[in-house]
């Protein structure tokens, strides 16, 4: 009697795969099915996968299980799209990446800056002679940090990119892929064949 | 046509190819998927498509409506009572737009549609040029897969994947835009080839023999069983595999308006009507039923009531080919994916041959106090007033509950359910999801195209009529015959119900004139009568049913009268009010 459950669980991150062909206007289909609900989407990232034409989104929202489930239902029915999982942070291995944009003078001049740099594990992607970038990468937390130290110096400019998720547990997508392209033709449309014979059916 | 053969003359792979244009590829396509009549509206551009269906009026039947909306109407009605894919034409722009009511309908409604619009050449997409709207984007939420073509070769592939995924699985509206050049440009055809397969779609999900395995259990164990079906059944064309269902369970059964037909009114095991106006037994018996088994439904919130007093005491047993479905309102102890035309079979195996005496009489018991404390009153009104009960009661007399019932929305649409007979299946045609007022009549044209032999009567609120009577249009120039029956109540009558109820009676805006509806139909050469006696009833609705052609009968009914029972907005079935 599963029915009964009246408590409130919980909201918590969860961080959605999907893959999908290569279509124009999936991303809307998909997007979509968040915005009607108006719930808000966190992060999203959509890339080329391992896998020619398809596409994998990392989508990241704050929600309860219960919705997230249904709403991976609902993007899973898409044409276009071949799979979706979700997880939560325990399930999966993720990253962000971080580009800070600070004039060089002062991490030229400023001891500390190269040392904060250091522990931060960052490193210089391009040096100019009016300003250098440094990139991270890591949890928001960790990204964040820097952006604060930095800050004081004279930070110019900070972008940090959606995050990208790897699932533990997951054998990959390659296997389900080949499944998808095994076993599909062999689930034939059973036409209605009582369509013509309208008048055999429940004529009394 | 004069069409330019050409001989391939690649020496690797010798392909018989033709030259021909996008338009004809268009329509090469939809005749090699048996489609017979298309519903549609021109202009600039489609003019390509309009113009290659001049060549192709012997194979092609085009019916001119007099707006686009009425078009998708006619194609949903077409689909629902045929279960073939309902065809329309439009031009971009406002005639695009104008499919958006039919689309959502048909979404909602799972109807297999395609719709085909024009749409300006591609190289002005985006440039806000003359009629160009963004149709992808738009109808994105209304369509079960939309797609742009802007290249004459897309198109038979693209009307390929259209058709095939808008009949299969759960059937839905697809759209295929296609931009004048596309329609223009000549191409090297390489004759139509069907889609069976798209590696990303998988229409239906894999049955799973475990849970049909519970499911069977589940049922034999069950002391109090109930069956709620849906429009799955019609939609998986499992009405035999139902039958069987029901017989050997021997568990009452009852139905969504979309679900109604799928098993005769009159059968046994039928007790009724589920949902806001549906009958007092099955409403009840749903919060004391053991077993809850829900067969292609998807308890829509007009049929449940409060969520969190819907039939928490029993299990439930969810059939569907949708698996967004299972557990998306009510939570199921048992799934049951798969299309019902497989799993019925298989659970019918494995239960157990039974009758339920004590049970059924329980709902028998409600029956009776719903005939004598509403039923009654409704077919036998003291007041010399006509009511729409007895109206769509002696309709069902005269047509033996044989024809098919398109109706509007409204009060007249909830009593058409109730108080009509549906002894085949495919034969209740109406708007369950969408609710959409100016449905009914576009509807019924399409319905007698889909189903030439049955008779198709249509039935519509005063309200709703208006805002699609310019099809009266179409009725004449098609020549269809459609019997048009408005009960009118000079009110909007359903929003004046909850006026009453639930506002006081503050009456706000639910006062409607019309004008003489049996004129409007004359200057449309489409014969008519308007009554207001009930001895007058059977002699109209006679000569309507025997007039050759169509034939609009206008009722005069009661004015403020309430369609009981009535679950009201946000109580639980439990809850439903007899009066
Ligand atoms: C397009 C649209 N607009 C508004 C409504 C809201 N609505 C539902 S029933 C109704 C009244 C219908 O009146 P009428 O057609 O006269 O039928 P009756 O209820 O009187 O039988 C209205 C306005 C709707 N369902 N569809």
């Amino acid at each position: 009697m599963s029915n009964q459950n009246i408590e409130t669980p919980a909201q918590q991150e969860y961080t959605i795969t999907v893959y999908t062909e290569n279509q124009i206007g999936i991303l809307n289909r998909i997007a979509i099915i968040f915005s009607r609900r108006k719930i808000n989407i966190e992060s999203l990232n959509t890339s080329p996968s391992e896998i020619e034409h398809i596409h994998r989104f990392n989508i990241v929202i704050q929600e309860t299980e219960d919705v997230v489930r249904k709403l991976c239902r609902q993007i899973e029915k898409q044409v276009e799209v071949l799979k979706v999982y979700y997880n939560t942070n325990e399930d999966i291995i993720w990253q962000e990446m971080a580009l800070y944009k600070v004039p060089t003078d002062t991490v030229a001049d400023k001891a500390p800056v190269e040392r904060l740099l250091r522990e931060f594990g960052a490193r210089a992607v391009v040096i100019r002679r009016d300003y250098t970038v440094f990139e991270t990468t890591g949890h928001r937390e960790e990204t964040d940090k820097l952006i604060e130290v930095l800050q004081p110096y004279g930070l110019i400019e900070f972008v940090r990119s959606a995050r990208v998720a790897i699932i533990k547990e997951s054998e990959g997508f390659n296997a389900k892929l080949r499944e998808f392209e095994r076993e599909e033709p062999g689930q034939e449309v059973i036409e209605n064949e009582y369509l013509d014979k309208e008048k055999n059916v429940f004529t009394m | 046509m004069e069409l330019a053969q050409a001989e391939a003359t690649t020496a690797t792979a010798p392909k018989k190819t033709t030259t021909l244009t996008g338009s004809a590829a268009v329509l090469e396509g939809l005749i090699a998927e048996g489609t017979e009549v298309v519903f549609g509206y021109p202009g600039g551009a489609i003019m390509p498509i309009y113009d290659a269906l001049y060549d192709y009026k012997e194979r092609l039947q085009h019916i001119l409506v007099r707006h686009e909306q009425g078009a998708t109407h006619a194609a949903q009605g077409f689909a629902r009572t045929s279960g073939k894919v309902g065809v329309v034409f439009a031009t971009s722009g406002p005639g695009a737009t104008n499919l958006v009511t039919g689309l959502a309908d048909a979404q909602i409604d799972s109807t297999p549609m395609v719709c085909i619009t024009g749409q300006v050449f591609a190289h002005l997409l985006g440039t806000d040029a003359f009629q160009e709207t963004d149709v992808i984007n738009i109808t994105t939420p209304v369509t079960k897969w939309n797609y742009q073509v802007t290249d004459a070769s897309e198109i038979p592939a693209a009307l390929a994947k259209a058709f095939y995924i808008a009949r299969s699985g759960r059937p839905g509206p697809v759209l295929i835009d296609i931009t004048k050049n596309a329609q223009m440009q000549l191409f090297e055809y390489e004759g139509y080839v069907p889609c069976k397969h798209i590696r990303s779609y998988r229409p239906k999900p894999i049955v799973r023999n475990e849970y049909i395995e519970q499911a069977a259990a589940m049922i034999n164990a069950a002391k109090k069983p109930f069956i709620l079906f849906g429009q799955g059944v019609l939609l998986g064309g499992a009405e035999q595999e139902f039958k069987a269902f029901v017989e050997k369970s021997g568990i009452p059964s009852a139905w969504t308006i979309l679900g109604a037909g799928a098993i005769p009114t009159d059968h046994p095991l039928n007790v009724g009507m589920l949902g806001m106006h549906g009958n007092y037994g099955p409403n009840v018996q749903t919060n004391s039923c053991d077993v809850l088994i829900a067969i292609g439904m998807r308890f829509d919130d007009r049929v449940t009531g409060r969520l969190d007093k819907y039939a928490k005491q029993a299990k439930v047993v969810h059939l569907d080919i949708d698996p967004a479905e299972i557990d998306k309102n009510v939570k199921a102890d048992v799934p049951v994916w798969g299309d019902c035309k497989e799993t019925l079979p298989a659970l019918t195996a494995l239960i157990e041959e039974k009758v339920h005496t004590e049970w059924l009489a329980e709902f028998r018991a409600f029956d009776k106090v719903e005939q004598e404390e509403l039923i009654q009153k409704e077919l036998n009104p003291e007041t010399g007033e006509l009511t729409m009960g007895e109206v769509i009661n002696q309709l069902n007399v005269l047509t033996k509950g044989e024809a098919v019932i398109v109706s509007d929305v409204g009060q007249h649409q909830m009593v058409a359910c109730r108080y009509a007979q549906f002894n085949k299946t495919r034969s209740n045609i109406t708007s369950g999801g969408l609710g959409t007022m100016g449905f009914g009549l576009p509807a019924a044209i399409g319905a007698k195209f889909g189903t030439p032999d049955r008779t198709v009567v249509a039935v519509i609120g005063d309200g709703g009529f208006q805002m699609t009577l310019q099809e009266l249009g179409t009725i004449m120039q098609s020549g269809v015959d459609v019997k048009i029956m408005i009960l009118n109540n000079q009110f909007l009558g359903m929003v004046r119900q909850w006026q009453q109820l639930f506002n006081e009676k503050r009456y706000s805006f639910v006062d409607i004139k019309s004008p003489d509806f049996v004129k409007l139909a004359e200057s449309y050469y489409i014969a008519g009568k308007r009554i207001s006696e009930r001895d007058d009833l059977v002699a109209a609705l006679t000569e309507m049913l025997e007039h050759k052609g169509s034939y609009l009968l206008e009722v005069m009914v009661t004015k403020e009268h309430n369609v009981f029972p009535m679950v009201p907005q946000g109580c639980s079935v439990s809850e439903i009010r007899l009066k």
